[in-house]
């Protein structure tokens, strides 16, 4: 169970390897919350998601624009990782409304959604561990004869597919540098390479939008500078990418366009630099009365701080 | 002590119309718990709903064998439907919570006297046998060796068990090595992960639900061939009886239900008949031949236990596998 990248973590933070080409002018007049894009991909209007008296999420609009990455960030608990659910299907808003490339998504179930082309990933890596790796890549695939149950019992059927869909899985697999681990269980892998596989695996079905819920939690920085040109790559690929992330230095480096969400709503969008001087930004983040003692929350509030530091460091 | 009678008798086991049924049951099982994570403990309802449904169509409605073979497998779909329909979308474990309670249902309403007329009630039903001895391609006489030496209708229906073993397991083999079991088993894995990727999981496991229903109908029908329909036979002890065949040979296997079968069957042969001597025989002063009847449970549960602790995945599992298992 150990990563074969290098143990030691280098001093500076992780950067691509490639210097990323931002993409911009991708929206319409003020940065604004819930401002209009160009070319938005998904646009979602008042969606909203109670658990009891805590209302999770409640977005009024916000347009995810097409062809680029766009980061959503927000504190911890400001309803990202729900949003991500309510889009993909895997729960159901109390209200609300949201297209993916102009058709209606409320209502249609997680597998068709995507079906569609949205694909998202998880924030605790789902990768089926009792399967090969390869296995797990083949199950990406989409609109497989073989999946069929009575289809299945004719290899004959599905034989073809079956070879080009594991061609595919293999060019995949070498370019995510787990094409030695394939013929072993998923659940060998350590836990960066897991968030690879997840990756690669989500890769298979060509899809137009990558959600994906904290690509580099739990993945250490060796690994972390590959994953950040992966994801780069889905861009020069022609695909959107919309990803919640904690790692501030990942955001500014490849994000295009960043959404903050705090307490369930947006409450800030813009470049990515812009963004983070925004002052409802920096409320979110170190709360309204930052300069109150509150005392309570003091680590989250530590966590909180340290974003802000790293940011400003950055900024030099 | 007659060693000889007590390994003979044990021999006959290993092929009797009774292993074959469990060793099918037991592959349902296989299906429904070891590829996709489905915890059906209510075999024993299928299994029932086999065995009557076959029987009732013989004697109240005078079907013709495969007749009466697809109403209990209808019966069957139509189960594994109102169980799956309310709770696949739920949890694993209310799954269970419905199965073993639905499988009660159904022995109950076997057992009541308001449908005594058709059911037979607690006596059960007994003399549909002879539509299937009928197709008997085999003469007259005495067919085999030693203690697998059976007359015409016995080699026939031993045959017939066995073909239809066979066939299902080849069915198995070759649906789980094909892209439907690979979803199957990423549903044993983690549902959600296999949803995010397109697949509809809810067909998938109704699915599942059904084929392995149908598995443990059908061996419902050769548990019934051998002896008369009763409900007392298709009580909860038989779903357990199934899943510790399951666990012996290995769940997620094809071979394992079908080996762990025949071991289970030859072991409570081998003890009833060692403890019912031995009892004879004054080895065990302190025990009645009725306690000896229920002491070879305990013997094959102690077998079984043994067999889990010191080699938990099974007969045929894979042992890589164990190693992950959280």
């Amino acid at each position: 169970m150990s990563d074969n990248a290098v143990s030691a973590a280098p001093l500076e933070p992780p950067v691509p390897t490639q210097k990323p080409i931002k993409t911009t002018g991708l929206h319409i007049g003020e940065a604004e919350p819930g401002c209009r894009k160009v070319d938005p991909i998904l646009v979602v209007d008042g969606v909203r998601r109670t658990f009891g008296g805590l209302t999770a999420v409640n977005v009024n609009h916000v347009e995810v624009p097409r062809g680029a990455i766009t980061a959503l960030i927000g504190p911890n608990g400001a309803g990202k990782t729900t949003l991500f659910n309510l889009l993909t299907g895997f729960d159901k808003p109390d209200a609300g409304k949201w297209t993916f490339d102009g058709r209606s998504l409320a209502g249609v179930p997680a597998y068709r959604v995507a079906r569609m082309g949205q694909i998202r990933t998880f924030q605790l890596t789902k990768a089926l561990g009792l399967l090969t790796v390869m296995d797990n890549m083949l199950l990406g695939a989409k609109g497989q004869t073989g999946e069929n149950m009575f289809r299945a019992l004719m290899p004959f059927l599905w034989r073809n597919q079956e070879e080009e869909n594991r061609a595919k899985a293999l060019d995949l697999l070498t370019r995510f540098k787990l094409d030695t681990k394939k013929d072993d269980y998923a659940a060998s892998l350590s836990g960066g390479q897991r968030k690879l596989l997840e990756m690669a695996r989500a890769l298979m079905s060509d899809p137009t939008l990558v959600m994906l819920d904290e690509p580099m939690a739990g993945v250490n920085p060796a690994l972390t500078q590959s994953l950040l040109d992966h994801i780069l790559n889905l861009k020069s690929q022609g695909m959107t990418v919309l990803f919640v992330e904690h790692d501030m230095h990942m955001v500014r480096h490849i994000a295009d366009w960043v959404i903050v969400m705090a307490e369930g709503q947006v409450v800030a969008e813009g470049d990515p630099h812009e963004v983070m001087r925004n002052p409802a930004v920096i409320d979110a983040y170190l709360g309204q009365h930052h300069d109150e003692d509150i005392g309570e929350d003091q680590a989250a509030e530590a966590e909180n701080v340290s974003a802000i530091k790293e940011l400003l460091d950055d900024e030099r | 002590m007659d060693w000889g009678a007590i390994f003979g008798n044990a021999a006959v086991e290993l092929i009797s119309p009774t292993t074959a049924a469990y060793a099918l049951a037991a592959l349902g099982l296989a299906v429904h718990f070891g590829y996709t994570g489905l915890l059906n403990f209510g075999q024993a309802g299928f299994m029932a709903l086999g065995a009557y449904g076959y029987a009732i169509s013989i004697l109240t409605f005078g079907f013709p064998v495969w007749g009466a073979f697809l109403v209990g497998v209808g019966a069957s779909v139509i189960f594994a439907l109102i169980l799956g329909i309310p709770t696949l979308r739920l949890r694993a474990d209310y799954l269970a919570i419905v199965t073993i309670a639905a499988a009660e249902i159904v022995r109950l309403l076997f057992t009541t006297n308001t449908f005594a007329a058709v059911t037979g009630s607690a006596n059960g039903l007994s003399g549909y046998k002879n539509e299937f001895a009928a197709l008997n391609p085999l003469a007259e006489g005495s067919y085999g060796f030693g203690p697998f030496e059976n007359n015409a209708y016995d080699t026939w229906l031993r045959i017939v068990a066995w073909s239809i073993v066979i066939l299902a397991a080849l069915f198995v083999w070759q649906i789980m090595r094909s892209p439907w079991g690979r979803v199957i088993k990423g549903i044993r894995e983690d549902e959600d992960a296999v949803r995010a990727l397109g697949k509809n999981v809810y067909a998938y496991k109704m699915q599942s639900l059904i084929f392995g229903g149908v598995l443990g109908t059908i061996a419902g029908m050769i548990f019934a061939l051998p002896r008369a329909v009763v409900p007392s036979n298709y009580q909860t002890t038989l779903t357990f009886f199934i899943y510790a065949i399951l666990l012996l040979g290995g769940a997620a296997t094809v071979l394992g239900p079908i080996i762990g079968s025949m071991i289970f069957w030859v072991l409570l042969s081998f003890f009833s008949g060692f403890i019912s001597r031995a009892v004879e025989a004054g080895w065990l002063p302190f025990m009645t031949a009725i306690q000896g009847g229920q002491l070879r449970f305990i013997l094959v549960g102690l077998a079984i236990m043994l067999i889990v602790i010191f080699r938990p995945q099974g007969i045929f599992g894979n042992k890589k596998e164990l190693a992950f298992v959280r």
